[in-house]
């Protein structure tokens, strides 16, 4: 489904990704770990176009998408649920979940999702009319999840869901994750939660400085020594 | 009762429901000033000569071309519109990155673009629509017609915008960007066609108060000088960018200054206004409604 | 240049602009010379408060209370202008005072001075225009002509007269401006500039330290205004006040160089020399044509100036600092 080679990307002069080769199967949930600032928020901006790669290629269903402009690639359906959520604070849950269903293929189907997210998340739709800056921590993820469903996207990619939040809601988090999957979406996760994570994804790619060290499936990860011995502190 | 009534002057009411018919206008343009700053985060400085430009388009359509009032209405706005757009594309949009010193300055120069291009184009004869609409009376007080329906245009006005900024996605939109320029992207909004749109808004607000305006005022070339610093000071009593803030203080500058306007000349009016301006400066200083960037 | 070159080129120069109307005589000339000084006052004045980052709008009425009050003075209390000056200088600086303290005070920066000051400048025009029983309104106002003492009345017929006079006004703007360049005023307003925040909490007064500069500014401006009513006996709402004069200003001093004492003097050189070509140029059948393209101009030169005027300006300013700071180090260490 997504394919990237050879893909360099950066901040100006600053390089932050060196040829990376990543692939997404459609279906599959595939994890990104590594350690901070090892450039796999880069990595999620340079798929959604929020920043473009300096070199390589890549392609969503076939499709380019260095050529196709960045508001166009939510269209091609791929949503980014960004780093520290980045909610609109000061409009209401509904108004941040219609900012999910902004382009026109999704404004048809606007209602239905709505249901769709709310069915998800019942707790968004209690506080629909709350502004979005005033909620929990927690109820803030599920509003930024629940507005990159709003687009109906095939793949979602969500980086660090799980910061900053109480153990507890970390594991809602993750059973949600299991749950968008069963829904037939494929998912792109980016976790400090390494060995969380290496229970929801099906692969995973180990990301340090800016280059994709190794990758397998959650169990060879799991089992890698690297992994072990940096991530999972055994 | 009646002793009330009779050391309540009836001049008195009668010039503070003009004031509320003034306010209507002077809300609209400072909504479209607030509009454009709260989304672009520039001032426009030239804006009240776009409403110049609309008045003076309201006067050829109506008086030269012989256009029916309100079928030349809906054409000056949108062609006020057209030049907020114009605006954007040809000044703020090469400037977006500058210093914000710079984006004031281009606008600035627009202002002298503009006013130079009606003194080129029109010269600076004062000219009106030659309307004269009837004076309604209720009881003692006397009330224009043209302050009524300008006062009933300007409402209808906000509240469509209001609708469109609550109801619509692109309404949404751009109440949204002001709050995250940078994942704008990943909603799938063109950001630079927003700042278009919203400009083209700001743009038509400035037409329909040149069409309302034109009613009771004549246009000149300098005639944006009139509006234009009393809608500045408005928008930052309001608090710039801030619609509600800037609705109130449209009616409270409005009432200073046709309750000064009673009592001398509407320029003194003005006067009156900028020093109440300046004491709520130091009594409120972060505006009438506290929201400061 | 060392110190002394630098005074020795500062006294040729003086000498031969003093000693130039005595053998230059045309009059049109010496017209557009006045002009230029007196402008160039005015945009040095602007600068003393722009340099520092606060952008005022509302010099136009600074201004034009220097010139109206004057004038008013004069022709209905037949004050002589002696003593009109200074007080319309003390009316300008109370005013300046006036909107100045809550805007330092509450911290209004950035957009919210620039309108407020913007508002000011047009107030002052409406003002004007509202008391035109006494200032004539938009139609302009003239002082009355003095018939027996000239010197009095300030009014001058020889341009020699006019000339020499304009270009001690403008002298005193360039020493003011070397003055403020040398006080401890110069580094609080840097620094308040940089961030005020950061100023206010190594002890600067940031509010005491913008009120200054604001009073100097606005006081020499309204002296220009005065001197420019003095020297063309004829003065308009438009000419001297008001929104336009102030962008003029603003456009003028950046346009020059607002970190050099003699940036806004050659903005006065450009600008003038421009607008005249230009007036001339579409001749008086085109009146309004000289203006338009004056201001497509401003807009072109604002928009296609890379990084902005202030920006590149500021840049360059920055370098040049770093650059004479490393000049003075080292030239301390060779002193030892
Ligand atoms: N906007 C930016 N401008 C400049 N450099 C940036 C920017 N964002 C990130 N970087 C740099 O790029 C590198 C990779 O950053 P990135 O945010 O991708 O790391 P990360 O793996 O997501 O880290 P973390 O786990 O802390 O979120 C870092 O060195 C960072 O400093
Ligand atoms: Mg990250």
């Amino acid at each position: 489904m997504l394919e990237l080679r050879s893909v360099d990307a950066g901040y100006g002069s600053f390089q932050a990704l060196f040829d990376v080769n990543l692939d997404v199967k459609a279906g599959e949930a595939v994890g990104v770990i590594g350690p901070n600032g090892a450039g796999k928020t880069t990595l999620m901006r340079v798929i959604s176009g929020l920043i473009r790669p300096s070199r390589g290629s890549i392609r969503m269903e076939g499709v380019d998408v260095v050529a196709t402009p960045a508001h166009r690639i939510v269209s091609l359906g791929i949503a980014h649920v960004p780093e520290n959520r980045r909610l609109f604070p000061q409009l209401s849950v509904d108004d941040n979940l219609k900012m999910g269903a902004f382009m026109k293929e999704a404004r048809g189907t606007y209602a239905k999702r709505l249901d769709f997210v709310f069915e998800l998340f019942p707790r968004l739709k209690e506080r629909r009319h709350q502004m979005a800056g005033t909620m929990s921590g927690g109820e803030q993820q599920m509003c930024a999840i629940g507005r990159a469903l709003m687009s109906n996207p095939k793949l979602l990619l969500l980086d660090e869901p799980s910061a900053g939040l109480a153990p507890v809601v970390v594991q809602q988090v993750f059973e949600l994750v299991k749950r968008i999957r069963a829904s037939g979406l494929t998912v792109l996760i980016v976790e400090q939660n390494v060995q969380q994570v290496l229970h929801v994804v099906d692969r995973a790619y180990l990301i340090e400085a800016g280059t994709i060290r190794s990758s397998g499936t959650a169990a060879e990860m799991l089992a890698s020594d690297t992994v072990k011995e940096a991530y999972l502190g055994v | 009762m009646q002793a009330f009534l009779d050391i309540f002057d009836i001049y008195l009411l009668e010039a503070v429901i003009n004031g509320i018919l003034l306010g209507g206008v002077l809300a609209l343009l400072a909504l479209g000033l607030n509009l454009i700053f709260g989304v672009i985060d520039v001032t426009w400085i030239c804006y009240a000569e776009l409403v110049m430009i609309g008045m003076y388009a309201m006067y050829f359509m109506v008086q030269y071309y012989g256009l029916s009032y309100f079928i030349a209405a809906p054409f000056t706005i949108l062609l006020v519109a057209l030049l907020g757009a114009l605006l954007h594309y040809l000044v703020i949009a090469p400037l977006l990155t500058a210093p914000p010193i710079n984006q004031l300055l281009a606008t600035g120069g627009v202002l002298f673009v503009l006013q130079s291009f009606a003194t080129v184009a029109f010269g600076i004869d004062f000219r009106n629509l030659g309307i004269r609409l009837p004076v309604l009376a209720f009881g003692d007080m006397n009330f224009s017609y043209a302050r009524l329906l300008s006062f009933l245009a300007a409402l209808v006005g906000m509240v469509a915008v209001y609708l469109f900024m609550t109801r619509t996605f692109t309404g949404t939109a751009i109440r949204a960007i002001s709050q995250d320029r940078q994942i704008m992207a990943l909603m799938g909004v063109d950001t630079k066609r927003m700042y278009i749109i919203t400009s083209a808004l700001g743009g038509g607000l400035a037409g329909l108060a040149a069409c309302l305006l034109v009613l009771q005022y004549d246009v000149h070339p300098f005639v944006g000088l009139s509006f234009g610093p009393i809608t500045f000071l408005i928008c930052v009593l309001g608090g710039l960018g801030n619609f509600i803030g800037g609705f109130i203080a449209a009616f409270v500058f409005a009432e200073i200054i046709s309750l000064g306007g009673l009592f001398s000349d509407l320029e003194w009016g003005y006067v009156l206004a900028f020093a109440f301006f300046i004491v709520m400066m130091f009594i409120r200083p972060a505006g009438l409604l506290a929201r400061r960037r | 240049m060392t110190g002394q070159g630098r005074l020795a080129a500062w006294a040729v120069g003086l000498a031969a602009l003093v000693a130039l109307p005595f053998v230059y005589r045309d009059p049109y000339h010496l017209h557009i010379l006045v002009l230029i000084l007196i402008w160039s006052f005015a945009y040095t004045s602007w600068s003393m408060m722009g340099r520092f980052g606060l952008v005022s709008l509302g010099h136009g009425g600074f201004m034009g209370i220097g010139a109206y009050v004057t004038a008013l003075l004069w022709n209905h209390l037949g004050l002589s202008p002696w003593i009109g000056i200074p007080v319309s200088m003390v009316a300008a600086g109370a005013l300046a005072l006036v909107v100045g303290y809550p805007c330092f005070r509450f911290r209004i920066t950035g957009h919210y001075f620039v309108l407020v000051t913007l508002a000011l400048s047009g107030i002052v025009l409406q003002v004007i225009t509202a008391t035109r029983d006494y200032t004539g309104g938009s139609l302009g106002y003239t002082p009355n002509r003095a018939t027996t003492n000239k010197l009095l009345a300030l009014q001058f017929d020889d341009k020699t007269t006019w000339y020499l006079i304009a270009l001690a006004v403008w002298l005193a703007g360039i020493v003011v401006w070397h003055l403020i360049d040398r006080s401890m005023s110069r580094y609080a307003l840097e620094a308040i500039s940089e961030d005020e925040d950061a100023a206010a909490a190594a002890g600067v007064d940031v509010t005491a330290e913008k009120l200054k500069i604001t009073l100097i500014s606005a006081l020499m401006t309204a002296l220009a205004g005065a001197i420019y009513c003095q020297y063309q006996m004829f003065i308009t709402p438009d000419t001297v006040s008001g929104i336009a004069v102030s962008l003029q200003m603003v456009f003028a001093a950046i346009v020059g160089g607002l970190f050099v004492s003699l940036g806004p003097t050659v903005g006065a050189i450009i600008t003038i020399l421009l607008a005249e070509t230009l007036r001339i140029g579409f001749g008086t059948k085109a009146v309004g044509w000289d203006n338009l393209v004056y201001g497509v101009l401003l807009v072109l030169f604002i928009i296609f100036l890379p990084k902005g005027i202030l920006g590149s300006v500021l840049d360059r300013l920055k370098s040049q600092r770093k650059v004479s700071r490393t000049h003075e180090q080292e030239a301390v260490k060779i002193a030892r």
